[in-house]
């Protein structure tokens, strides 16, 4: 087991064609995903020779679903079309929207977060502006290198890809059961909260390791609902303490604005919420390893 | 981006929110005949992107185009909390205010929607209104794709509870804003105050607009709106060069690859100046995902070429991108510097870790150049880099 993403994902990829698409294609075939097909109308009807493997392209989410029983898609598509593509997914109802597409305008997101809303929410959508998840030994869906980590017993939910990457990589001899790095926009679709709950809820986690970063309030928010819902052991880290304010740091998302937003306070939250949190991400791996460890 | 006042009222202006006339100055001389078309007497405000300017003696009245001169004359160049005033907008003078209100809209992060907040409390700071009165003011979510229909901007001025004489107007106003709102691609747009003034007109007089870079691609027009004055000369450079680059106070530089890893070294590089001489990061700096030698010179060129810098820490977990060749890029980096007639003196502490580390490494070794040390834990080269800026 694992959260969102399993062996038996059958996953689309919308901007397939594209040169992110399919350098990313390539790896995450690579890597064990079963990827089933890719969406372009332009190129509907071919295929796409990834070194043998042939992935046919279809003119639609819902056409590669009805084809392939396709249930994840991983989108690609620029920012200027990546609303659209959203909006494709969501219409056709496919259970999982990875939207690794990094400056979509924040209006977009709102509009196809409002639209996912108004038909249900069927759709869970990760992103945008992330790095996708992955299954160790079971499914990668996004661009996390699969070669750094192996399997186990650990989640792992951040805003950040490559302090996902860092922390896969210091814990990799324990191993993950699902990494998830949610993305770092100032609106996202799948929160710190919706992965907490499901890594409490995977009979094969243990433990949770949660990153976090200035900006908003997710982290404390999170820690509230730890706090009243997650049994099992938290390790956290939170980047950005010497960020000056009102300067974005990388991440759209990125920014203390005033009091509000800092990493002390995100921290402090957590730890009230029993949270050990680690000063840098080295140390937090060790909190993670003795949490494990007993 | 925040945006000056005045560059908030023309954006009202285009989409209909009524506002006074106004226009802006950047040297005393060009006062006189901006106050002449606004009728003689003017408000002059300083254009600074920080509240409490009033109160500074950044806002005057002038009674004639002579006096709209020697406004003008005291307020550019002041100081306000640190912000030098480059500009002036001369506006037209309000009839008497009767009332001030308050409205906004603005992204709701945590309830990921977009959110009208009014009341009828204004002029005075809104966050003030939110911690000492909250049921003074009014928060309405408002639906991306619904908007705000006459009837939503019904249903946020009776959450308000604005007075029947001036609903019909700002129910019109909030209409309109939401118009700029949207047209503009903005994270903020708010009227503090919307006044009610005595002819019974209610007018945006100030106002705050902040836009979403992400939507440059359809904006052409806010590439203008940048304040090229307070752009730090460093970051200028770097986002000429499409570096995602940020100007801090200290003494060691920072390059990395991924946003959240160059904040967290942002954070260990400080904890280790605790203990060496309270040295601190220079800068902000992502590289991105494919860190090659090109993306690579262009880093280190900004970062050597800031002066404060003493150190320099490169600070890549190879992901996407492979050691071996960030190894590369930052060998070849130190060349095209060398041909490029840059006098490169300062230490680089590189850490690599991830794909190909070993190998990334052993480039490093056989390149035996004198400016380049290699730690290979994170919390270990931002040590060394912290050590090396604090003895020089």
């Amino acid at each position: 087991m694992a959260i969102f993403l399993t062996k038996e994902s059958k996953v689309v990829v919308q901007g397939m064609t594209g040169s992110e698409g399919t350098k990313h294609t390539r790896r995450m075939l690579a890597s064990g995903t079963n990827i089933v097909g890719g969406v372009n109308p332009r190129k509907a009807g071919t295929a796409v020779d990834f070194d043998g493997t042939e992935v046919p392209v279809f003119g639609s989410v819902k056409e590669a679903i009805e084809a392939t029983g396709a249930d994840v898609t991983v989108i690609f598509v620029p920012p200027k079309f990546a609303k659209d593509a959203v909006v494709e997914a969501i219409d056709a109802e496919i259970p999982l929207a990875v939207v690794i597409t990094e400056g979509i305008a924040v209006h977009d997101t709102a509009a196809f977060w409002a639209y996912a809303g108004s038909k249900g929410n069927k759709t869970r959508i990760i992103g945008p502006n992330c790095p996708g998840l992955i299954s160790p030994g079971g499914s990668n869906a996004g661009i996390i290198p699969a070669d750094i980590t192996t399997s186990g017993r650990i989640g792992l939910v951040s805003k950040s890809g490559t302090l996902t990457y860092q922390m896969m990589y210091e814990l990799s001899d324990l191993g993950f059961s699902t990494a998830i790095g949610i993305g770092g926009d100032p609106i996202i679709g799948t929160t710190h909260i919706d992965a907490l709950k499901a890594f409490q809820e995977d009979p094969d986690t243990d433990l949770i390791v949660m990153i976090g970063e200035i900006g908003g309030d997710a982290e404390e928010r999170a820690a509230a609902f730890i706090k009243e819902n997650v049994t099992k052991p938290v390790v956290g880290y939170v980047a950005g303490f010497t960020a000056p304010e009102g300067k974005t740091m990388g991440h759209a998302g990125a920014i203390v604005s005033g009091s509000s937003g800092t990493a002390q306070a995100k921290k402090e939250a957590l730890e009230a919420a029993g949270v050990k949190v680690g000063k840098t991400p080295s140390e937090t791996a060790r909190l993670a390893r003795a949490a494990l460890e007993g | 981006m925040d945006l000056f006042e005045y560059q908030a009222r023309d954006l009202f202006a285009k989409h209909d929110v009524p506002v006074l006339a106004g226009e802006v100055i950047d040297t005393p001389a060009a006062a006189r005949e901006v106050a002449e078309r606004l009728g003689g007497k003017a408000v002059v405000k300083a254009q600074v992107k920080v509240g409490g300017r009033g109160k500074a003696g950044g806002v005057k009245l002038a009674s004639d185009p002579d006096d709209a001169v020697a406004k003008a004359e005291q307020i550019l160049g002041m100081d306000i909390k640190g912000h030098t005033v480059h500009k002036v907008m001369l506006a037209e003078t309000a009839p008497e205010i009767a009332a001030e209100y308050y409205v906004s809209y603005l992204l709701d992060r945590a309830n990921r929607t977009f959110l009208a907040m009014a009341s009828v409390e204004g002029g005075m700071d809104i966050e003030e209104v939110a911690a000492t009165k909250p049921e003074a003011l009014a928060k309405i979510p408002v639906d991306a794709n619904e908007g705000v229909t006459p009837e939503k901007a019904r249903e946020i001025v009776e959450a308000a509870k604005f007075p029947a004489d001036v609903a019909d107007q700002i129910a019109d106003i909030l209409v309109t804003l939401w118009k700029t709102f949207v047209a503009e691609d903005a994270l903020l747009v708010e009227v503090n105050p919307l006044a009610k003034v005595a002819d019974g007109r209610v007018l945006a007089l100030d106002g705050k607009v902040s836009l979403d870079a992400n939507a440059e691609f359809r904006q052409p027009e806010h590439e203008a709106l940048e304040d090229k004055d307070a752009a730090d000369p460093l970051e200028a450079a770097a986002k000429a060069k499409g570096l995602n680059y940020v100007k801090l106070d200290g003494e060691v530089g920072i390059i990395g690859n991924g946003a959240g890893l160059v904040m967290s070294t942002l954070d260990v590089v400080a904890y280790a100046g605790e203990k060496h001489g309270e040295v601190k990061p220079a800068n902000f700096l992502d590289i991105g995902g494919g860190a090659s030698a090109e993306v690579m010179a262009n880093g280190l060129e900004i970062i050597l070429g800031d002066p404060a810098v003493k150190s320099v820490f490169v600070n890549v977990f190879g992901g996407i991108t492979a050691c071996d060749a960030v190894a590369n890029g930052i060998v070849q980096a130190l060349e095209l510097l060398h041909s490029r007639g840059e006098d490169v003196t300062k230490p680089l502490v590189v850490r690599l870790d991830g794909n190909n580390a070993e190998e990334g490494r052993r480039i490093l070794t056989e390149a035996n150049h004198p400016l380049i040390q290699q730690v290979d834990t994170m919390d270990g080269a931002a040590e060394r880099a912290a050590e090396l800026a604090a003895a020089k």
